[in-house]
């Protein structure tokens, strides 16, 4: 079956919109391409979901926003996540721009470059030029390709060679205004053996209005390099999230993906590693919890180029109520890629009998002298585990709500900063209606 | 208040089949008792039943603790009012660390506000352990998990210890244990001693009964307790076995149901 995309926007207004935000022309050529591959493309295909039957159709349109010349100007809903953040490297994203940006001098004088997106184009042209869209491209559905038309604020991170950055750099994507489209695209360059450590958090507000999120974010770790980034989901039941996330990662780099999947609405995202450098590593850990009537399908990837390369995905999803969740790995490992390491693990907790949980772990092998591995499970709560519990005195809510953080704890206890583990924890919390 | 625990004409099923036929069984605080008998007489049944395991139905009889029926009860109400089953083969939970597990368990017994400090509950679970000879490290471990047969029956005792109960049942604490860890587990039970706790001893064998002096013994058959007595009694279960028991009373099948 064909859908029929329904642009947002006719190529007209999308060019008058790059030109009035002073855009190169090549980027306003790109957006017009990709606006014309919208058109024609089909949408992704997701395992097991019929994403034709979701509400993704609500991008409303650029609207511009007033920047904020303190953290104490910006909105309520993001307080909490940007307490004590007034010295510290952030970037606000509210609806379709950037509020607040932030750079410590100390990073600023390294050559460190951390802005929104659309600064960027004008002003570190040539790096973004390079890779914007090559790792996420804009002719893989019509999803991404009007992504690539569409995508507005956003946040530009470079960190040059051999510079390694101790403190984590933040983002906040605010999504308050149903109108305003709301597609912010993410990229990183870690340039030669340097290090950094990126956090962001999507968020909306308190409109029940519907939401379409279409994001992207790519990575860039080149040879050497070491990216850890994270990102924690928590937009409200009116928002569609779609993202797609994507690491090119060269020889000897590694990166570590931390993915919180904690939305109130459907979501399809997925989360890949392109290991195309020899003795290069990915690590994914992706901590989901869906309720309500939510639709839900998560993909991690990793696709192993390099000769000794190495990759490790671990989901955990606890379902509750009606929520139904498709998750899938995919192991995939390219011929000559020798001596490589690919495994991923899957599980499910499934809290109510509506709920469901569908794990799909799938290795694609090209290569002999490899290594793989997967397991993945679905499960309900043990009652033999309830009834232990409870014969201590513990009630029924408060042994369940052990075992459900005990089945996140192995991946959360691994988050590395403490600071985002806490929130994780409260976010979960949140979720488990705590 | 002195404890008093009655089981009068106990009835339970599991998967309809009646296991239980009938327990009358009463204890005091101070008192420790011992149940005896062959694998699958239904003593640990007894056990899960009166803990309220929920694979078992209880079809008729009363237990009384402390003038309330337990019975009425949810498993964890059974604990809060004093009742503990130190089980046979605890679960093993992932992701939930043995301290916050029984600080949970301890909580559960407070009023909120008032939970016990984190400091007084390290210094009470570091002094119990040091006790059994546990490793600290235990405190740290996920619940039960890849814990040898030894250690979570330690952990069990350690339990037992920090959660006070006035009604403990040992659900064949002793199997699986050398004699060194026998006689760990004996003395934590012996430390518990009490005017206001009793003690229900369910063992196959009388080597625990060596180290803990129990007051009655009694010995389970066909889902009844068939005969009781002094320690003396285990004493000559140890030196003659089970057969005479059965011949005096003219059993042939002491088993019931098809429980192991």
């Amino acid at each position: 079956m064909t859908t029929q995309t329904i642009l947002p926007v006719n190529a007209e207004g999308l060019s008058a919109l790059s030109k009035n935000s002073s855009e190169p022309a090549w980027l306003t050529e790109n957006r017009l391409k990709a606006l014309e591959l919208a058109a024609t493309l089909e949408l992704p295909k997701l395992e097991k979901t019929r994403i034709e039957r979701w509400d993704i159709q609500n991008y409303g349109s650029f609207k511009s926003v007033s920047p904020i010349s303190s953290l104490a100007e910006a909105p309520e809903s993001i307080r909490e996540l940007i307490k004590d953040q007034e010295a510290g490297n952030l970037i606000i994203q509210r609806n379709s721009g950037t509020v607040y940006t932030k750079l410590s001098p100390e990073l600023a004088a390294l050559g460190v470059i951390f802005t929104d997106l659309a600064t960027a184009v004008k002003e570190h042209e040539d790096l973004v030029k390079a890779h914007l869209h090559t790792a996420v491209k804009a002719d893989e559905s019509s999803v991404a390709a009007l992504h690539a038309a569409l995508w507005n604020g956003g946040v530009f991170l470079y960190v040059p060679k051999n510079v390694e950055v101790s403190v984590p750099l933040q983002a906040v994507l605010l999504t308050d205004d149903e109108e305003a489209t709301f597609a912010p695209h993410i990229l990183v360059i870690a340039d030669t053996n340097s290090s950094v450590t990126y956090v962001d958090n999507y968020v909306s507000g308190t409109s029940d209005k519907p939401v379409t999120h279409n994001g992207a974010v790519e990575v860039f770790a080149k040879s050497g390099a070491k990216v850890r980034f994270a990102t924690i989901h928590q937009l409200g039941t009116n928002v569609t999230d779609i993202s797609y996330r994507r690491a090119v990662i060269e020889n000897d780099a590694s990166m570590e993906w931390i993915v919180g999947e904690m939305n109130s609405g459907d979501t399809a995202s997925d989360t890949y590693s392109i290991l195309k450098g020899n003795g290069s590593t990915s690590d994914s850990k992706v901590i989901a919890v869906g309720s309500g009537s939510q639709k839900l399908n998560y993909t991690t990837r990793a696709n192993h180029f390099g000769k000794s390369s190495e990759s490790q995905m671990i989901t955990r999803a606890v379902m509750r109520e009606e929520a139904q969740a498709i998750i899938n790995g995919i192991t995939k490992i390219e011929k000559g890629a020798t001596k490589s390491d690919g495994q991923q693990t899957e599980k499910v907790l499934m809290l109510s009998p509506k709920a469901r949980g569908d794990a799909n772990p799938i290795l694609l092998i090209d290569e002999d002298d490899v290594k793989a591995g997967h397991a993945a499970s679905v499960g309900q709560v043990n009652p033999e585990q309830i009834y232990y519990l409870m014969s201590r005195g513990i009630s029924r809510e408060v042994a369940e709500s052990l075992i459900i953080y005990g089945f996140l704890a192995p991946v959360v206890s691994q988050i590395p900063l403490e600071g985002l583990r806490t929130q994780l924890q409260s976010v979960i919390e949140g979720k488990l209606g705590q | 208040m002195a404890t008093n625990f009655t089981i009068e004409g106990l009835k339970a099923t599991i998967e309809g089949k009646e296991i239980l036929k009938g327990i009358n069984l009463e204890m005091k605080g101070g008192e420790i008792h011992a149940i005896m008998g062959p694998n699958g007489t239904g003593k640990s049944t007894l056990a899960s039943a009166l803990m309220g395991h929920p694979k078992y139905e209880v079809t008729d009889g009363s237990v009384i603790l402390n003038g309330e029926d337990v019975l009425e009860m949810g498993v964890d109400e059974r604990a809060r009012a004093g009742l503990f089953l130190a089980m046979q083969y605890p679960s093993e939970i992932t992701g939930v660390t043995n301290s916050d597990f029984l600080r949970s368990a301890i909580n559960a017994r407070r009023e909120e506000g008032n939970e016990i400090s984190l400091i007084r509950f390290i210094r009470q679970m570091e002094a119990k352990m040091k006790e059994l000879d546990m490793n600290p490290e235990f405190a740290h471990r996920y619940l039960n998990e890849g814990f040898s047969g030894g250690e979570k029956k330690r952990n069990e005792i350690l339990q037992m210890m920090m959660i006070e109960p006035s009604i403990v049942i040992l659900d064949e604490i002793d199997s699986g244990l050398d004699i060194d860890a026998l006689k760990i587990v004996a003395s934590g039970v012996n430390a518990m001693r009490s005017d206001d706790r009793g003690f229900l001893i369910i063992t196959h064998y009388q080597r625990l009964l060596n180290y803990v002096k129990p007051d009655f013994v009694h010995v389970m058959m066909q889902g009844r307790i068939v005969k009781s007595g002094g320690p003396e009694l285990a004493e000559r279960l140890e030196a003659e076995g089970y057969d005479w028991v059965k011949e005096e009373l003219g059993i042939e099948d002491e088993t019931v149901g098809q429980e192991a």
